[in-house]
Protein backbone atom coordinates (compact mmCIF):
# COMPACT_ATOMS: atom_id res chain seq x y z
CA UNK A 1 0.00 0.00 0.00
CA UNK A 2 1.32 3.27 -1.14
CA UNK A 3 0.97 6.42 1.95
CA UNK A 4 2.58 9.27 0.97
CA UNK A 5 3.07 11.92 3.44
CA UNK A 6 4.85 14.69 1.44
CA UNK A 7 1.74 16.97 0.70
CA UNK A 8 3.47 20.06 0.35
CA UNK A 9 4.09 20.01 -3.28
CA UNK A 10 1.04 22.24 -3.62
CA UNK A 11 0.85 24.00 -0.71
CA UNK A 12 4.04 25.89 0.05
CA UNK A 13 4.22 29.25 -0.83
CA UNK A 14 6.86 30.90 -2.12
CA UNK A 15 6.83 27.89 -4.93
CA UNK A 16 9.95 26.50 -4.11
CA UNK A 17 12.24 24.28 -6.73
CA UNK A 18 10.06 22.17 -8.40
CA UNK A 19 13.22 19.40 -9.61
CA UNK A 20 14.27 19.46 -5.64
CA UNK A 21 11.41 19.09 -4.39
CA UNK A 22 10.17 16.39 -7.10
CA UNK A 23 13.37 14.46 -6.18
CA UNK A 24 12.63 14.47 -2.80
CA UNK A 25 9.41 13.01 -3.24
CA UNK A 26 10.68 10.07 -5.00
CA UNK A 27 13.79 9.52 -2.44
CA UNK A 28 11.41 9.34 0.28
CA UNK A 29 9.96 6.69 -1.08
CA UNK A 30 12.39 3.77 -0.26
CA UNK A 31 10.67 1.03 -3.12
CA UNK A 32 10.85 4.20 -5.98
CA UNK A 33 14.31 4.94 -5.23
CA UNK A 34 14.91 1.46 -5.40
CA UNK A 35 13.66 1.39 -8.70
CA UNK A 36 15.33 4.16 -9.97
CA UNK A 37 12.31 6.24 -10.60
CA UNK A 38 12.28 9.95 -11.34
CA UNK A 39 9.17 12.35 -11.20
CA UNK A 40 9.81 14.46 -14.51
CA UNK A 41 6.21 15.97 -13.96
CA UNK A 42 3.46 16.53 -11.28
CA UNK A 43 0.76 19.40 -10.50
CA UNK A 44 -3.05 19.52 -10.71
CA UNK A 45 -4.03 15.75 -10.56
CA UNK A 46 -1.42 14.83 -12.92
CA UNK A 47 2.34 13.15 -13.00
CA UNK A 48 4.68 11.75 -15.28
CA UNK A 49 6.85 9.31 -13.64
CA UNK A 50 10.07 7.06 -15.56
CA UNK A 51 12.36 4.64 -14.85
CA UNK A 52 15.46 3.24 -16.68
CA UNK A 53 16.05 0.00 -17.64
CA UNK A 54 17.34 -2.22 -15.25
CA UNK A 55 19.02 -5.97 -16.05
CA UNK A 56 17.62 -6.68 -12.00
CA UNK A 57 14.53 -6.23 -12.52
CA UNK A 58 14.57 -8.66 -15.98
CA UNK A 59 11.23 -10.62 -15.52
CA UNK A 60 12.37 -13.00 -18.57
CA UNK A 61 15.70 -13.85 -18.57
CA UNK A 62 15.25 -15.27 -22.55
CA UNK A 63 14.02 -11.85 -23.80
CA UNK A 64 15.62 -9.58 -21.06
CA UNK A 65 11.99 -7.74 -20.53
CA UNK A 66 11.08 -5.86 -17.46
CA UNK A 67 8.77 -7.96 -15.14
CA UNK A 68 5.11 -6.70 -14.72
CA UNK A 69 5.86 -6.01 -11.06
CA UNK A 70 8.42 -3.11 -11.87
CA UNK A 71 5.99 -1.54 -14.31
CA UNK A 72 3.26 -2.32 -11.54
CA UNK A 73 5.15 -0.39 -8.90
CA UNK A 74 5.88 2.31 -11.84
CA UNK A 75 2.07 3.01 -12.08
CA UNK A 76 1.04 3.02 -8.30
CA UNK A 77 3.84 5.46 -7.70
CA UNK A 78 2.24 7.62 -10.63
CA UNK A 79 -0.98 7.42 -9.52
CA UNK A 80 -0.27 7.79 -5.94
CA UNK A 81 1.58 11.44 -7.11
CA UNK A 82 -1.50 11.80 -9.46
CA UNK A 83 -3.47 11.83 -6.77
CA UNK A 84 -1.47 13.72 -4.20
CA UNK A 85 -1.14 16.88 -6.62
CA UNK A 86 -4.63 17.06 -6.72
CA UNK A 87 -6.41 20.77 -6.75
CA UNK A 88 -8.39 19.82 -3.39
CA UNK A 89 -4.86 18.95 -1.93
CA UNK A 90 -5.12 15.33 0.17
CA UNK A 91 -3.11 14.89 2.88
CA UNK A 92 -2.44 11.45 2.79
CA UNK A 93 -3.25 8.87 -0.27
CA UNK A 94 -2.97 4.94 -0.64
CA UNK A 95 -3.89 2.33 -3.43
CA UNK A 96 -7.23 0.52 -2.69
CA UNK A 97 -7.16 -1.29 -5.79
CA UNK A 98 -4.86 -1.21 -9.14
CA UNK A 99 -5.53 -2.98 -12.51
CA UNK A 100 -2.87 -3.48 -14.95
CA UNK A 101 -3.31 -4.33 -18.48
CA UNK A 102 -0.08 -5.66 -20.75
CA UNK A 103 -0.52 -4.71 -24.66
CA UNK A 104 2.93 -5.76 -25.23
CA UNK A 105 6.54 -6.18 -23.88
CA UNK A 106 8.61 -3.33 -23.17
CA UNK A 107 11.80 -3.16 -25.16
CA UNK A 108 14.87 -4.47 -23.49
CA UNK A 109 17.43 -1.38 -23.02
CA UNK A 110 14.84 1.20 -23.33
CA UNK A 111 13.49 3.83 -20.21
CA UNK A 112 9.75 3.16 -18.94
CA UNK A 113 7.42 6.31 -19.10
CA UNK A 114 3.79 6.54 -16.99
CA UNK A 115 1.63 9.30 -17.44
CA UNK A 116 -1.47 9.18 -14.30
CA UNK A 117 -4.23 11.26 -13.92
CA UNK A 118 -7.25 11.37 -11.35
CA UNK A 119 -9.62 12.08 -13.46
CA UNK A 120 -12.18 12.14 -10.27
CA UNK A 121 -12.42 12.51 -6.67
CA UNK A 122 -15.09 11.99 -3.93
CA UNK A 123 -14.89 13.16 -0.74
CA UNK A 124 -12.99 10.12 -0.20
CA UNK A 125 -12.08 8.25 -2.99
CA UNK A 126 -9.28 9.01 -5.89
CA UNK A 127 -10.47 7.29 -9.07
CA UNK A 128 -7.14 7.16 -11.35
CA UNK A 129 -6.14 6.35 -15.02
CA UNK A 130 -2.20 5.56 -16.11
CA UNK A 131 -0.93 4.58 -18.99
CA UNK A 132 2.92 3.85 -19.83
CA UNK A 133 5.73 3.39 -22.68
CA UNK A 134 8.87 2.75 -23.64
CA UNK A 135 10.36 5.36 -26.28
CA UNK A 136 7.69 4.35 -29.00
CA UNK A 137 5.49 6.67 -27.75
CA UNK A 138 3.12 5.50 -30.40
CA UNK A 139 2.24 1.95 -28.95
CA UNK A 140 1.68 1.70 -25.40
CA UNK A 141 3.24 -1.35 -22.89
CA UNK A 142 0.57 -0.98 -20.66
CA UNK A 143 -2.33 0.86 -19.04
CA UNK A 144 -4.00 0.68 -15.96
CA UNK A 145 -6.97 2.40 -13.49
CA UNK A 146 -6.77 2.43 -9.77
CA UNK A 147 -9.11 3.67 -7.33
CA UNK A 148 -7.15 5.57 -4.08
CA UNK A 149 -8.29 6.77 -0.54
CA UNK A 150 -8.44 10.63 -1.10
CA UNK A 151 -7.80 11.42 2.54
CA UNK A 152 -8.81 15.21 3.16
CA UNK A 153 -7.17 17.53 5.88
CA UNK A 154 -9.90 17.88 9.14
CA UNK A 155 -11.57 21.34 8.55
CA UNK A 156 -10.76 23.55 11.41
CA UNK A 157 -13.30 23.20 14.29
CA UNK A 158 -15.79 20.92 11.73
CA UNK A 159 -16.00 17.44 11.17
CA UNK A 160 -13.89 15.35 8.63
CA UNK B 1 8.08 -43.19 -12.83
CA UNK B 2 9.59 -45.46 -10.94
CA UNK B 3 7.90 -46.99 -8.14
CA UNK B 4 9.81 -46.66 -5.21
CA UNK B 5 12.14 -44.31 -5.88
CA UNK B 6 14.12 -43.41 -2.73
CA UNK B 7 13.20 -39.91 -1.12
CA UNK B 8 15.83 -37.99 -1.91
CA UNK B 9 16.21 -38.48 -5.57
CA UNK B 10 12.23 -37.09 -5.85
CA UNK B 11 13.16 -34.27 -3.52
CA UNK B 12 16.30 -33.34 -5.55
CA UNK B 13 14.63 -33.31 -9.00
CA UNK B 14 11.43 -31.13 -7.44
CA UNK B 15 13.91 -28.70 -6.05
CA UNK B 16 16.13 -28.72 -9.33
CA UNK B 17 13.40 -27.49 -11.61
CA UNK B 18 12.15 -24.97 -8.62
CA UNK B 19 15.58 -23.55 -8.31
CA UNK B 20 15.64 -22.89 -11.64
CA UNK B 21 12.05 -21.30 -12.36
CA UNK B 22 13.27 -19.62 -9.81
CA UNK B 23 16.96 -18.66 -10.25
CA UNK B 24 16.66 -17.88 -13.89
CA UNK B 25 14.57 -14.27 -13.01
CA UNK B 26 16.20 -11.92 -12.15
CA UNK B 27 13.62 -9.77 -10.65
CA UNK B 28 12.92 -12.43 -8.22
CA UNK B 29 16.54 -12.10 -6.63
CA UNK B 30 15.89 -8.30 -6.47
CA UNK B 31 12.75 -9.20 -4.69
CA UNK B 32 14.28 -11.63 -2.34
CA UNK B 33 11.67 -13.93 -2.84
CA UNK B 34 12.20 -17.61 -2.04
CA UNK B 35 10.09 -20.80 -2.07
CA UNK B 36 9.24 -23.22 0.19
CA UNK B 37 7.85 -26.63 -1.42
CA UNK B 38 5.57 -28.63 0.22
CA UNK B 39 5.07 -32.06 -2.30
CA UNK B 40 3.75 -29.97 -5.12
CA UNK B 41 2.71 -26.83 -2.91
CA UNK B 42 4.35 -23.86 -3.07
CA UNK B 43 4.44 -20.70 -0.44
CA UNK B 44 6.49 -17.79 -1.82
CA UNK B 45 8.19 -15.70 0.97
CA UNK B 46 9.08 -12.14 0.77
CA UNK B 47 11.67 -11.66 3.93
CA UNK B 48 11.15 -7.94 4.98
CA UNK B 49 13.77 -5.55 3.65
CA UNK B 50 13.92 -1.04 4.12
CA UNK B 51 14.36 -0.85 0.20
CA UNK B 52 10.80 -2.48 -0.14
CA UNK B 53 9.13 0.12 1.64
CA UNK B 54 6.90 2.75 0.61
CA UNK B 55 5.72 5.25 2.99
CA UNK B 56 8.78 5.37 5.74
CA UNK B 57 6.27 7.02 8.35
CA UNK B 58 4.64 3.77 8.68
CA UNK B 59 7.64 1.62 7.66
CA UNK B 60 4.52 0.28 4.72
CA UNK B 61 5.53 -1.92 2.78
CA UNK B 62 5.25 -0.28 -1.25
CA UNK B 63 1.98 -1.16 -3.08
CA UNK B 64 4.61 -1.81 -6.25
CA UNK B 65 6.38 -4.48 -3.88
CA UNK B 66 3.30 -6.05 -3.04
CA UNK B 67 2.06 -6.50 -6.72
CA UNK B 68 5.17 -7.65 -7.35
CA UNK B 69 5.37 -10.03 -5.16
CA UNK B 70 1.65 -11.43 -6.09
CA UNK B 71 2.80 -11.39 -9.85
CA UNK B 72 6.01 -13.45 -9.22
CA UNK B 73 3.97 -16.09 -6.70
CA UNK B 74 1.38 -16.38 -10.03
CA UNK B 75 4.06 -16.95 -12.71
CA UNK B 76 6.20 -19.79 -10.67
CA UNK B 77 3.26 -21.62 -9.50
CA UNK B 78 2.22 -21.27 -13.31
CA UNK B 79 5.01 -22.72 -14.43
CA UNK B 80 5.93 -25.17 -11.30
CA UNK B 81 2.28 -26.73 -12.28
CA UNK B 82 3.02 -26.95 -16.28
CA UNK B 83 5.63 -28.75 -15.51
CA UNK B 84 4.90 -30.65 -12.73
CA UNK B 85 3.01 -33.76 -15.00
CA UNK B 86 5.95 -33.91 -17.08
CA UNK B 87 8.41 -33.89 -14.30
CA UNK B 88 6.97 -36.64 -12.44
CA UNK B 89 6.67 -38.80 -15.56
CA UNK B 90 10.27 -38.59 -16.44
CA UNK B 91 9.84 -36.45 -19.44
CA UNK B 92 11.85 -33.66 -18.38
CA UNK B 93 15.05 -33.30 -17.19
CA UNK B 94 15.02 -30.57 -14.24
CA UNK B 95 19.28 -29.95 -14.44
CA UNK B 96 19.94 -30.20 -18.11
CA UNK B 97 16.29 -29.51 -20.49
CA UNK B 98 15.33 -26.37 -22.01
CA UNK B 99 12.74 -25.18 -19.63
CA UNK B 100 9.84 -23.50 -21.91
CA UNK B 101 9.19 -19.74 -21.91
CA UNK B 102 7.85 -18.17 -19.26
CA UNK B 103 3.81 -17.60 -18.85
CA UNK B 104 3.24 -13.89 -20.10
CA UNK B 105 1.40 -11.29 -18.11
CA UNK B 106 -2.89 -10.23 -19.66
CA UNK B 107 -3.88 -8.53 -16.68
CA UNK B 108 -3.25 -8.27 -12.95
CA UNK B 109 -5.65 -6.69 -10.42
CA UNK B 110 -4.33 -6.12 -6.76
CA UNK B 111 -6.71 -5.56 -4.23
CA UNK B 112 -5.15 -4.11 -1.11
CA UNK B 113 -6.73 -5.10 2.16
CA UNK B 114 -4.33 -3.79 4.42
CA UNK B 115 -1.65 -2.19 5.34
CA UNK B 116 1.71 -4.27 4.76
CA UNK B 117 3.83 -4.20 8.09
CA UNK B 118 7.89 -4.38 8.00
CA UNK B 119 7.86 -7.61 8.28
CA UNK B 120 8.21 -10.92 6.40
CA UNK B 121 4.96 -11.79 3.32
CA UNK B 122 4.07 -14.70 2.54
CA UNK B 123 2.03 -15.76 -0.54
CA UNK B 124 0.18 -18.68 -2.38
CA UNK B 125 -1.65 -18.89 -5.86
CA UNK B 126 -4.70 -20.98 -6.89
CA UNK B 127 -4.64 -21.71 -10.70
CA UNK B 128 -8.39 -21.50 -11.17
CA UNK B 129 -8.30 -21.93 -14.76
CA UNK B 130 -5.67 -23.57 -17.50
CA UNK B 131 -6.47 -24.45 -20.72
CA UNK B 132 -3.95 -24.58 -23.51
CA UNK B 133 -3.63 -20.95 -23.80
CA UNK B 134 -4.73 -18.86 -21.23
CA UNK B 135 -4.94 -19.05 -17.58
CA UNK B 136 -6.54 -17.54 -14.54
CA UNK B 137 -5.08 -17.41 -11.28
CA UNK B 138 -6.03 -16.07 -7.80
CA UNK B 139 -3.36 -14.97 -5.57
CA UNK B 140 -3.18 -14.26 -1.73
CA UNK B 141 -0.76 -12.84 0.64
CA UNK B 142 -0.70 -12.44 4.11
CA UNK B 143 1.71 -11.72 7.43
CA UNK B 144 1.34 -12.90 10.65
CA UNK B 145 -1.99 -14.83 10.21
CA UNK B 146 -2.88 -16.93 7.04
CA UNK B 147 -6.34 -15.90 7.66
CA UNK B 148 -5.57 -11.80 7.46
CA UNK B 149 -5.10 -11.30 4.15
CA UNK B 150 -3.64 -8.06 3.15
CA UNK B 151 -3.10 -8.46 -0.13
CA UNK B 152 -5.27 -10.57 -3.13
CA UNK B 153 -4.64 -10.19 -6.63
CA UNK B 154 -6.12 -11.94 -9.97
CA UNK B 155 -4.50 -12.03 -12.93
CA UNK B 156 -5.06 -13.59 -16.29
CA UNK B 157 -1.73 -15.18 -18.49
CA UNK B 158 -1.33 -16.23 -21.65
CA UNK B 159 0.95 -19.73 -21.29
CA UNK B 160 3.52 -20.74 -24.18
CA UNK B 161 2.31 -22.43 -26.74
CA UNK B 162 3.52 -26.40 -26.31
CA UNK B 163 5.62 -27.99 -29.00
CA UNK B 164 3.56 -30.65 -29.45
CA UNK B 165 3.88 -31.86 -33.23
CA UNK B 166 0.16 -32.77 -33.13
CA UNK B 167 -0.46 -28.63 -32.70
CA UNK B 168 -1.34 -27.16 -36.41
CA UNK B 169 0.31 -23.75 -37.10
CA UNK B 170 -1.96 -21.03 -35.48
CA UNK B 171 -3.80 -22.90 -32.58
Amino acid sequence: MLGLTLPKLTAAMPPPDPAKIARQFIEAIPFSKALSMSLDEIGDGRAVISMPYNEQLVGDPVTGVIHGGAVSALMDTCGGAAVMSHPDMPVATATIDLRIDYMRAAKPGQRIRTEASCYHVTRSVAFVRATAWDEDTERPVASATGAFTFQRATPKGGKP
Amino acid sequence: MKRHEPVQVVKTRRDALLGRLVGAVPYVGFLGVTIDRRGDELTAVLPFDPKLVGNPALQALHGGATASFLEVTSIIELSWASLWADLEAGHIDPETDTLPPLPKTIDFTVDYLRSGLPRDAYARARINRSGRRYASVHVEAWQDNRTRLFAQATGHFLMPAKDDPKDGPGD
